[in-house]
């Protein structure tokens, strides 16, 4: 089964993304994880994602274009990347989340990945 | 809350009798789910009428019957199949309710909890919910398993139960040391799913060692020449002594060779050494005793400041031997190399089954071990084994550590 890792950091985490001190431990957390997944062969694709302040917001409105830069202002956790990973079962799934270095600061979320429509 | 008494009295009662009577309610009826449903609505009950009217004298006796009326309408009502026997006791029941004694059918109850029919990774809350209970919103984060799959799987193994017509009995002396493994395993897996919640951000996640204590000492006293039995409760009461230890004044994980031995519980550990001993002398081995062994061993630096590494290799050839798992084949690895064989203890590691251990933290964690005692040929192996366990590990405790001694392996 197909389910997709979600993982919303949460502000401080993004922070330390970029921090001369907290750095490095920051991205060997997320190196050992993507590792890990990669030696278990189970990921199916997946991206890591810039940072929220990059995002552009467009809406149609009424026949209306509304844009709007950066994250929502008040979100507490924002996406950071994701994988779609191949499991067993929602079990597997569950310990791959728990295992992400977000998920003891932020959260990580599960979807199953729908299955694509059958050939008509 | 404020807890008037008669709160009190019925969380008493649910805590300390909900397993004794939903089995013995189930064990009579044959049907889990609705010896459960009808102590839930009994405990409501109680709830609402002892505030008002007073904790009866015997509490239990008042739960079972309420329980038993329920049972009866839903019978009546489901029309369901059942034994004229049952309706005797019944009747039988209700002429002396204050006066009988429930008989305790426990043992029975985690017999077909843990009957090789069940699904083995539904044994464990099966017992937790039925004999303990214990919900499933508390259990799932423990188990690490959602919710609603949890509760499907309780329900689909009760209706397993039900519709098998698995027997409430337990089982025959031939087949009793097999079944009761079945029993210890899930209540050893309880324990170990609790040691692996140590972050403090995980307080709120169910602690589930005091259950598997519990239940542990409840089969003890049940079946009291099982030397497995006591040996399980010796094996978790050595890890439980040494508890506070594992985690430092700054928050830090310490493992087991560095932990400051005043910090354990001695009375504890001379305690399950006491288990231990009698275990021994009813002359069954097995693994759980065996276990036992090595944690007493590794307790023993608490008297003479040293870790028996040759006797406790020795041990774990025997488990290795009789009673082979993952865990204790790594384990043994560690404990081959720190008697001084190192390269013995990673031809064991490499032995194992690669696709079984590719996900397995411990079997990375002592790869890397054994590895940076190699020194510099085998450094950057070491190097990525650590990357590996730390990507694989759920803790930040643990992840913190592991990345302290990958550095330290760099410096």
């Amino acid at each position: 089964m197909q389910f997709m890792l979600i993982f919303n950091e949460t502000q401080a985490d993004l922070a330390n993304s970029a921090d001369a001190q907290a750095a490095p431990a920051y991205w060997g957390a997320w190196n050992a994880y993507v590792g890990a997944l990669g030696q278990a062969g189970v990921i199916v694709s997946g991206n890591g994602l810039q940072k929220p302040h990059t995002a552009t917001h467009v809406q149609m409105r009424g026949g209306k274009r509304v844009i709007h830069d950066g994250p929502y202002a008040d979100t507490k956790e924002h996406l950071g990347g994701y994988f779609i990973i191949e499991v067993p079962s929602l079990d597997e799934a569950l310990q791959w989340a728990a295992r992400s270095p977000n998920a003891t600061t932020g959260t990580t979320e599960v979807r199953p990945v729908m299955p694509p429509p059958a050939a008509s | 809350m404020s807890a008037t008494p008669a709160d009190r009295a019925v969380e008493l009662a649910a805590r300390e009798s909900f397993g004794r009577l939903v089995s013995y309610l189930a064990w009579q009826w044959r049907d889990i789910a609705a010896a459960e449903d009808a102590m839930g609505d009994a405990l409501v009950k109680a709830l609402e009428v002892w505030p008002r009217e007073g904790v009866p004298d015997a509490p239990d006796a008042w739960l079972l019957t309420v329980a038993k009326r329920q049972l009866l309408q839903m019978a009546r009502h489901d029309k369901v199949r059942f034994d004229p026997a049952v309706t005797a006791l019944l009747a039988q029941d209700e002429a002396h309710e204050h006066s009988f004694t429930i008989p305790d059918a426990r043992l029975k109850l985690l017999f077909v909890c843990a009957h090789p029919a069940i699904a083995e990774e539904v044994r464990i809350p099966l017992m937790l919910q039925t004999v303990l209970g214990l919900e499933v919103a508390d259990m799932a984060p423990a188990l690490l398993l959602s919710p609603t799959a949890l509760a499907q799987r309780l329900v689909r193994a009760k209706q397993k139960i039900r519709s098998t017509g698995l027997r409430f009995e337990e089982p025959e002396a031939r087949e009793l040391p097999e079944r009761l493994q079945h029993v210890l395993e899930s209540i050893y897996g309880a324990f170990g799913l609790s040691l692996d919640a140590m972050d403090g951000a995980e307080a709120r996640v169910l602690d589930l060692k005091d259950e598997a204590l519990y239940l542990c000492s409840v089969v003890c006293q049940l079946l009291p020449k099982s030397a497995e039995a006591r040996g399980l409760l010796a094996l978790m009461t050595f890890s439980q002594a040494r508890r506070a230890a594992q985690i430092d004044a700054l928050g830090d994980f310490v493992p087991l060779g560095q932990q400051d031995t005043r910090l354990w519980d001695r009375a504890a550990i001379v305690q399950a050494d006491q288990w231990l001993w009698t275990a021994a002398q009813q002359r069954q081995s097995g693994p759980f005793q065996l276990e036992a062994a090595v944690q007493s061993a590794h307790c023993h630096r608490l008297f003479t400041g040293q870790t028996p590494w040759r006797g406790i290799a020795a041990l774990y050839q025997q488990i290795n031997t009789f009673y082979p798992t993952q865990g204790a084949c790594v384990a043994g690895a560690v404990a081959l190399a720190e008697a001084g064989d190192l390269a013995g203890g990673l031809r064991q590691l490499e032995a194992m089954d690669a696709g079984l251990v590719k996900n397995f933290q411990p079997w990375w964690v002592a790869r890397a071990w054994l590895l940076a005692r190699g020194g510099q040929p085998t450094r950057d192996l070491a190097d990525a084994a650590y990357r590996t366990a730390i990507g694989l590990s759920t803790q930040q405790k643990i992840k913190d550590y592991l990345e302290r001694v990958r550095a330290e392996l760099q410096g």
